[in-house]
Formats: structure tokens, C-alpha cells, sequence
């Protein structure tokens, strides 16, 4: 592919008649080096068949978050396509559409104006042709459920019989859009389009790929991280019926752990060999990290000054120790895993030199990359599909699975498929960081924060990906706590890093997952610090963020008056301040990640010690809403899981490798503790840049939950997962 | 070799008697609406119906179901009518990522057999071993309802 290709529209006759429309639209900018920018725009397919069906093809990964359907939709809008007849597919990586990396819940966000903008243009071509053919002004005409009609003439096309036409013409790269009020489709909820084919167990993630002659693999990963295969049993695993081959794979790019790969006719001979492989294991650079040791290790740190500086107004240090009270608290989260419900696995296939991957990958091109260089090849002998991924929450960032598969594939002849058992997923997974936060406050006559320091140490995430020793990493991981948007004239934030053997990764909202857990629970600890209520205390702090906060530029610089509106609009939802059913209690929480704006309200009780939630409410504000039932999904989901980390969630390592093997350890929500009702309002306006929401709503519900079980019972709890009694 | 009825037709699948009913279902039947999600009966997601009961197929040996029927999420109202379920799934737009809805359905669809109007507490412990990681809880109680709903209008009308 021509990556530096400039037109704007290409279509081309397909067999059978049907057009396929390539649209490369202009980068953004120009690609520099270093750091890596936001994804440019993409390029997109629109197919339409001679039965006038419309396949929309997106430049981004479904893994439940419904991007299938919204990107579909900001096309369908402005193509004026017969929604119901409208199929969607998920574009490959490709080199043309930029960096395809699903994630940062940019992906609404970062696409509303080119999609829409590639739908308008499309939707002129068609109505210029058929005002050609007909010999009317194009003003005439109008499009409308994939059809052209002259009202004045009683005439009308179908956009099948109007894009051979349509080809010849020169598209116009600045296409009037459609204004709000005219949608037909956006702001008005729709059905997922991926429904239909899940609910009757048609629909195709990475492990449901099936090739003729494919065979299965499983690979027998180290338990310690950095151990090496020494020696194992080929002998054993072959001997197993369906067991075709064995061999050993070394660690590297594309951060493989390495093992003895066991490769067969179905998953159960791959499980029956790995079973009795023996591998003894050099351990000679084995990690020895111990999560206890590391929790306390952070702790301890937090005493000291932190090694990096990041930020600071006033004088906190000389406001606090002249204060006649310091408020202190410490709150401490553990090692998180993704558990996507679908386990990690890829499929590979080799003809001649070029190989074809499919694989659930929310970025195809890091995927690619590390795969080129695990395997030496160029990127053009890459072909690489994407599935619909089950679940990614940021797991599926890296591409560990996919160089696996081609290595496997390679060594093998023969298509395979490497699966990941549930062990092998919680043990080998890019950990969310165990992180401690400290907050040191003192409060002047009324009762307003004079002096806010927060030190915070932990594992972090970038220092698995550089290992460079020479970059700090406090400017991202204190975000939310150390630049959080409550006021207080002096204040500074400190960072210390931990050394740590385990890898990490971005789970789902990244740093607001332990941040939000901090501050939200001491704002509320201050609120009754000062005598005053938790709402009204917030909705008089929350001010201009005097600090940097990562990932806002100007265009979206944090707004105080939206979160204030949001938390306004939850607690009143709640009944805020109203009686409440006895033996039950509301807790709240707010916060901004992702650029989007979020206030929850927990209503809580506890029977004989058992955590009951009878409502969740939830505000937020990401600009407009496209799909406003997908985008409650995404609340109610977010909160879910939230909860989840908040009540059950915690990886512990000991010697080096991960405890935790499966679902009886590693404790997920189950219906029962689910909140029996979430609502959701959205504040909308257009006069805001659109934000995503796949993730602001997840950080909230842990500080909630615990802000709530304060008002319940008096007590603080300040470690996350929550324990009581 | 074991012989079984499956998703309503007769079928013989060449597969060891210790190999699990998911794996025999996944990789000879090719069918792969039945999905893995931990392999120790801890998550749900392959369970299927044997002679109507909710069974994790994860656990459940090849060679055990020899005579009996088998429903998969593929048999469930294949035919002329969707199960109530699948529509009201459909109605409430209950999926996010999907992996685990198909063994929610297929344990929704069982309990609702034997209880046409489930509580709220039915629903809890019908449901509890079945995880949706994507948090999806409160669509799938508010669909069984629905689909207990739909299902009598549907006796009711025919
Ligand atoms: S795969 Fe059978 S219960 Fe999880
Ligand atoms: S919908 Fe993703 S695990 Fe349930």
C-alpha cells in the first residue's frame, strides 16, 4: 500500500457489481518521531452490493465498548444509509489508516469528524449523479434510506444504481455536515449491530478462527517472570495421542514470556502434552517480587521525600508543619489483572513467506511490529485480521499472543491457534500497579484545605515499556490525585518509583483506577473533617486545575462548571440529603478522566455483614452522546467493574510469579453484588468537544462504595479490595 | 467414538470419552458458540443444556452425554422462532463484548423452564455462576424478566 497516498475519495468496481469506496483522508499532521502522536485519521471502507445492502468497515476494535456500531452510525448519519440494511466489518491493520490502536476512549472521539465527514461526501457523489442523470439540480434532490429521489419528477435511485456513476465524480473534501437537529440516527439509541450474531453464538472471536488443518497450541510459560526453559520431557508430551510437536520458544519482542510451546490436533491433546512436559526452569534472572513486600515498601516510602518532584504551588511543606492539625491518611491498592473473559490466544498461518494472523488486538500495529521483529520479516509480509476481541480493558494493548501464534505457526508448517488456558491468562497478564497514596491536609478556620501535599509511590506502568532507567514516570501516575481539582493555595505532589520485576500495563481508566480511589475518599474525609456535608464541601472546592493535568491540552482544559453540574445533577438523582430506607446510606464520588466528566452516587446497606447496592447513579458529561444506549452500557459496565476491584480484585506475587490462577482466587463480581438499578443522565451540549466514555465511570466506584460504608457504619476504609468485619 | 443428540439431530463424534464435552463441541463439531472462559466450572461461559439441565460443558466428559441431547446456544430457537430470551437479550441490547452471553443465555433459558416467573433471588442464584466481565448484571436480571414476560404473552397468544 502507497502509505503517502493523498486522495481523498477511490472507488473501484468489485465482482459482482458492487463498489467498494476507499477513502484515505489527509493526516492530521505530520508524523513525528517521538513521542508517539494520537492516532491520525484513519481510512474507512464503505461497501455497497448490488442489493443496495452498505458494509461499513471500522478502523477500530469492538471488545464490548459498541464502536462497531457508533463509528458505523456517524457514517450511516451522513450517508443518509438505511440503517436496518447497514452490516459493519473491522478493518484489518492496515497501513494507510494510521496507528489503529483502540484505547484511551478515543475512539468516538478522535473519528466524529472525519466519519462523518467521509459519509457527506459520499452521500453528495450519489445525489450529483443522479441530478446528472436526471438533468435536475443537485439542490433538488435529496438522499434518505440509501435511496436518491427527484420529488419533482416522482423519481428516485438506489444508491447501487447510482455509485458507478458516482466513481467518475471528484468528491468535495469539505462536505457540508448535517446539522444536529436534522439526525436521524445520532443521539438516538441503537441495538448493537454485533446483537443479533452473540445471542445466537454466531459471532467470531480470536479463539472461534478455524482453518482448514489448523492445529492447536498451548505454551507452558515460565511461573517465575525472567526464568528461562531449561530442560523438559518432549518425549512425555509427544507420546500423548494427537500431539504433533514440542519445542522450546525463547522470551522476547513483543515482551513474550517464552516456554515449551505443545502443539496438536485439538485443545485438549495441547492441555494433555503441556501436562506432562516436566520443565525445569533456569532461574538463574528470575524476578523474586513479593506483593506484601512491595505494599509495605510503598508505604515506608511515603515517609520519605519522594524521589521525584512533580509539581507544587505555595508552600505546603511550611503551611503544614505550622498547622495546629494535620489531617493524614494513606491508601494503599493492589496488582490488578484484566481477566478478559476471553483468554489471550492468536491464530497464525504461513504461505510461503507471508503470514496471515488473526488475532483480538485493540493495536494491530504494535502487534505487527513486535511480530517483524520477533520473526525478523518486513511489515508488508504481515497480514494481520482482526476478531471482535472478548473484552480488552487495555490487556489486549500489547501483543504478546499475536507474536506467539507466528513464532508457533512458523516452527509448526501448519496453521495454529495458541490459547491461553485461565491460568496462563492471570499469570501472564500486564498488571494493573499496586500503588500507595499519601494526603496531608490542614484546614484553615472555615474549614478549607490550606495546604493539600500528596506523595504517592508505586510500580509504574511506563517503566516496563522503558527500561532505559532515564525517564520519570510521577507526571502520569499521580494523575488525578496529584492534580486533582479541589482547591487549596499551597499544595505539591511527589512521586517515588518501586522497582519491580512483574510487568504492567493500562487497565481500563489506568491511573484513575487507585488515583480517584485516594482523593475522592479524602475529599470526603475533609468534608466531615470540617464539620460540613460531602456535597456541598466538594461543590465549593472544585476549581481551575492550577497544576498540569496529563493528557489535557488547551482544547480540553478542565472545566469546573461541568463537574460541578454533574455532581449537582447525581446527588439530586440520588436524593441527596433526602431520608433514606433505614439501615442504608449514600456515598459519592467525581472525577474527570479521559477528558470526560463523571459524578456517581452508591446507595448502600449492610445485612449481617452483606454488602447490598440498591441503586447506582451516575452523571456524566463527555460533550454529546452518539449512541446513548451503548454509552449507558458503557456507565453501567464501568461501574460494575469498578465495583469488582473495590470488593474482590487482588493479584498477589510471591517469589517472583502470581498466586492467583483462576476465578476462585481471583475473585470477579457475580450478579448477586451487583447494584440492582443503575441510572444514567447525560449532560449534553454541543458547544464542548465530543470525549469518550468507555472509561470515566470505572474509578468512581470504589471511593463511592467507600464513602458510602463511612456513612453506614463510621468507619474509614482505605485499602482496596474493601474488607469489613 | 460417542453418539449423542445434538441441537436436535442425531451426532457421532470421533473424540476420546475424557475429552470434555467443550473442547469435543469446539474443535470435531465445530461448533464454536460454546465458549471457554476458565475450564474449572468457575465462570459460565461453556455451559450448555444436557437432557435440559444448565451443564458446564468445561467439565463434563465427552463420553458422559452418550444418549442424551445436547443444546448448544446454536440450537437454541434455531428454527422459525427465537427463544424468549434471545429476543428480550435482544430488546434490552444486553451484550457488551458478547463472550459470555451465550452461556448466560443458555443458563437463563434453563432456569426460566423451570420457573416461568423468577424473583429477583431466583435470578441471583440461577445467574451465580455465570461472570460477565464486561459487567453487563443488571441488563441480564432486567432481560430475564422481560423474557418470562415475553414468553407468556407467546403462551398466551398461541
Ligand atoms: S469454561 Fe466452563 S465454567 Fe468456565
Ligand atoms: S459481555 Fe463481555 S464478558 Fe459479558
Amino acid at each position: 500500500m502507497d502509505g503517502s497516498r493523498r486522495d481523498f475519495l477511490r472507488l473501484s468496481l468489485l465482482g459482482g457489481g458492487a463498489m467498494l469506496l476507499g477513502i484515505a483522508l489527509p493526516a492530521a499532521q505530520a508524523q513525528t518521531a517521538a513521542p508517539p502522536a494520537p492516532p491520525p485519521d484513519p481510512n474507512l471502507y464503505v461497501r455497497i452490493d448490488p442489493d443496495n445492502r452498505i458494509t461499513i468497515t471500522t478502523p477500530r476494535s469492538e471488545m464490548g465498548q459498541g464502536v462497531r456500531t457508533s463509528l458505523a452510525m456517524l457514517v450511516a448519519e451522513e450517508l443518509e444509509a438505511d440503517w436496518r440494511q447497514v452490516q459493519v466489518a473491522t478493518l484489518g491493520l492496515d497501513a494507510r489508516a494510521g496507528d489503529q490502536g483502540t484505547g484511551g476512549s478515543n475512539s468516538v472521539a478522535g473519528l466524529y469528524e472525519p466519519l462523518r465527514r467521509i459519509g457527506a461526501s459520499l452521500r453528495e457523489l450519489l445525489i450529483a449523479a443522479a441530478a446528472a442523470r436526471w438533468q435536475v439540480p443537485a439542490g433538488e434532490c435529496a438522499a434518505r434510506d440509501s435511496v436518491v429521489t427527484h420529488a419533482r419528477s416522482q423519481r428516485s435511485a438506489r444508491y447501487a444504481d447510482l455509485i458507478e456513476a458516482a466513481a467518475k465524480l471528484t468528491p468535495n473534501p469539505a462536505p457540508a455536515l448535517k446539522p444536529r437537529a436534522q439526525w436521524r440516527l445520532l443521539g438516538k439509541p441503537q441495538t448493537g449491530k454485533d446483537c443479533a450474531d452473540i445471542v445466537h453464538g454466531r459471532a467470531g472471536y480470536g479463539l472461534d478462527v478455524r482453518r482448514p488443518g489448523q492445529l492447536y497450541a498451548q505454551i507452558e510459560r515460565p511461573r517465575r517472570f525472567g526464568a528461562r526453559v531449561a530442560s523438559f520431557d518432549a518425549q512425555a508430551a509427544l507420546a500423548v495421542p494427537g500431539v504433533k510437536q514440542v519445542f522450546a520458544l525463547e522470551p522476547g519482542p513483543g515482551n513474550i514470556a517464552g516456554g515449551v510451546a505443545v502443539v496438536a490436533t485439538s485443545t485438549w491433546a495441547a492441555a494433555q502434552g503441556r501436562a506432562k512436559l516436566a520443565v525445569q526452569w533456569n532461574e538463574q534472572d528470575a524476578g523474586s517480587d513479593d506483593s506484601a513486600a512491595l505494599a509495605k515498601a510503598a508505604l515506608t516510602a511515603l515517609d520519605a521525600e519522594p524521589a521525584e518532584a512533580v509539581n507544587k504551588v505555595g508552600d505546603p511543606d511550611a503551611v503544614l508543619a505550622a498547622a495546629a492539625r494535620v489531617i493524614r491518611a494513606d491508601y494503599q491498592l493492589p496488582f490488578l489483572a484484566h481477566a478478559t473473559l476471553e483468554p489471550q490466544n492468536a491464530t497464525a498461518q504461513w504461505s510461503g513467506d507471508h503470514l496471515t494472523v488473526w488475532a483480538p488486538t485493540q493495536f494491530p500495529g504494535l502487534a505487527a511490529r513486535g511480530i517483524a521483529k520477533a520473526l525478523d520479516i518486513k511489515p508488508e509480509q504481515i497480514t494481520l485480521h482482526i476478531t471482535l476481541l472478548g473484552g480488552g480493558f487495555g490487556r489486549r494493548i500489547n501483543g504478546d499472543y499475536a507474536v506467539e501464534a507466528a513464532l508457533v505457526a512458523r516452527q509448526a508448517g501448519a496453521p495454529v491457534q495458541v490459547m491461553w488456558t485461565r491460568e496462563d491468562d492471570l499469570r501472564h497478564d500486564f498488571y494493573r500497579p499496586l500503588a500507595a497514596h499519601r494526603f496531608e491536609a490542614c484546614l484553615d478556620a472555615d474549614g478549607w484545605p490550606q495546604a493539600l501535599r500528596h506523595r504517592q509511590a508505586g510500580t509504574p506502568i511506563g517503566a516496563t515499556y522503558d527500561r532505559t532507567g532515564q525517564r520519570t514516570f510521577g507526571a502520569e501516575e499521580i494523575e488525578g490525585a496529584g492534580n486533582g481539582f479541589y482547591r487549596a493555595p499551597n499544595r505539591s505532589s511527589g512521586y517515588t518509583a518501586l522497582a519491580a520485576r512483574v510487568p504492567r500495563g493500562w487497565w481500563r481508566a489506568v491511573h484513575t483506577t487507585h488515583a480517584s480511589f485516594a482523593m475522592e475518599c479524602f475529599i470526603d474525609e475533609l468534608a466531615a473533617a470540617a464539620g460540613k456535608d460531602a456535597l456541598a464541601y466538594r461543590l465549593a472546592l472544585i476549581d481551575t486545575i492550577p497544576v498540569p493535568a496529563p493528557g489535557q491540552d488547551s482544547d480540553y482544559a478542565f472545566n469546573p462548571a461541568r463537574m460541578r453540574a454533574c455532581l449537582r445533577r447525581a446527588a439530586e438523582l440520588a436524593g441527596w440529603g433526602k431520608p433514606l430506607p433505614k439501615g442504608q446510606a449514600l456515598g459519592l464520588a467525581c472525577a474527570i478522566d479521559h477528558r470526560s466528566y463523571a459524578a456517581l452516587v452508591l446507595q448502600v446497606s449492610l445485612q449481617e455483614r452483606e454488602l447490598r447496592i440498591h441503586r447506582a447513579t451516575c452523571v456524566a458529561d463527555c460533550g454529546l452522546v452518539i449512541n446513548p444506549d451503548g454509552a449507558r452500557a458503557q456507565i453501567e459496565g464501568g461501574i460494575v467493574q469498578g465495583l469488582s476491584a473495590a470488593l474482590g480484585e487482588a493479584v498477589t506475587l510471591k517469589d517472583g510469579a502470581v498466586v492467583e490462577g483462576n476465578f476462585h482466587q481471583y475473585r470477579l463480581l457475580r450478579l448477586a453484588q451487583a447494584p440492582l438499578h443503575i441510572d444514567v443522565q447525560f449532560i449534553e451540549s454541543d458547544a464542548v468537544k465530543l470525549t469518550g466514555l468507555g472509561e470515566p465511570a470505572l474509578p468512581l466506584a470504589a471511593p463511592a462504595l467507600a464513602n458510602a460504608l463511612h456513612a453506614l457504619t463510621g468507619k474509614r476504609l482505605r485499602e482496596l479490595p474493601l474488607r469489613w468485619s | 467414538m460417542t453418539e449423542f443428540i445434538l441441537n436436535g439431530n442425531p451426532a457421532k463424534l470421533d473424540a476420546p470419552a475424557e475429552m470434555p464435552l467443550l473442547w469435543a463441541l469446539r474443535d470435531v463439531a465445530n461448533l464454536t458458540g460454546t465458549k471457554f472462559g476458565c475450564g474449572l466450572a468457575q465462570c459460565g461461559a461453556c455451559t450448555v443444556h444436557v437432557d435440559g439441565n444448565p451443564t458446564r460443558a468445561c467439565i463434563t466428559p465427552l463420553g458422559s452425554v452418550a444418549g442424551k441431547r445436547v443444546t448448544t446456544i446454536e440450537g437454541l430457537g434455531a428454527g422459525s422462532a427465537e427463544h424468549a430470551v434471545q429476543r428480550a437479550w435482544q430488546e434490552l441490547n444486553v451484550p457488551q463484548c458478547g463472550y459470555c452471553q451465550a452461556g448466560q443465555l443458555m443458563s437463563a433459558a434453563a432456569l426460566l423452564a423451570r420457573n416461568p416467573a423468577p424473583a429477583d433471588a431466583d435470578i441471583d442464584a440461577a445467574m451465580a455462576g455465570n461472570l460477565c466481565r464486561c459487567g453487563t448484571y443488571v441488563r441480564i436480571r432486567a432481560a430475564i424478566h422481560r423474557a418470562a414476560q415475553l414468553a407468556r404473552e407467546t403462551a398466551a397468544g398461541g
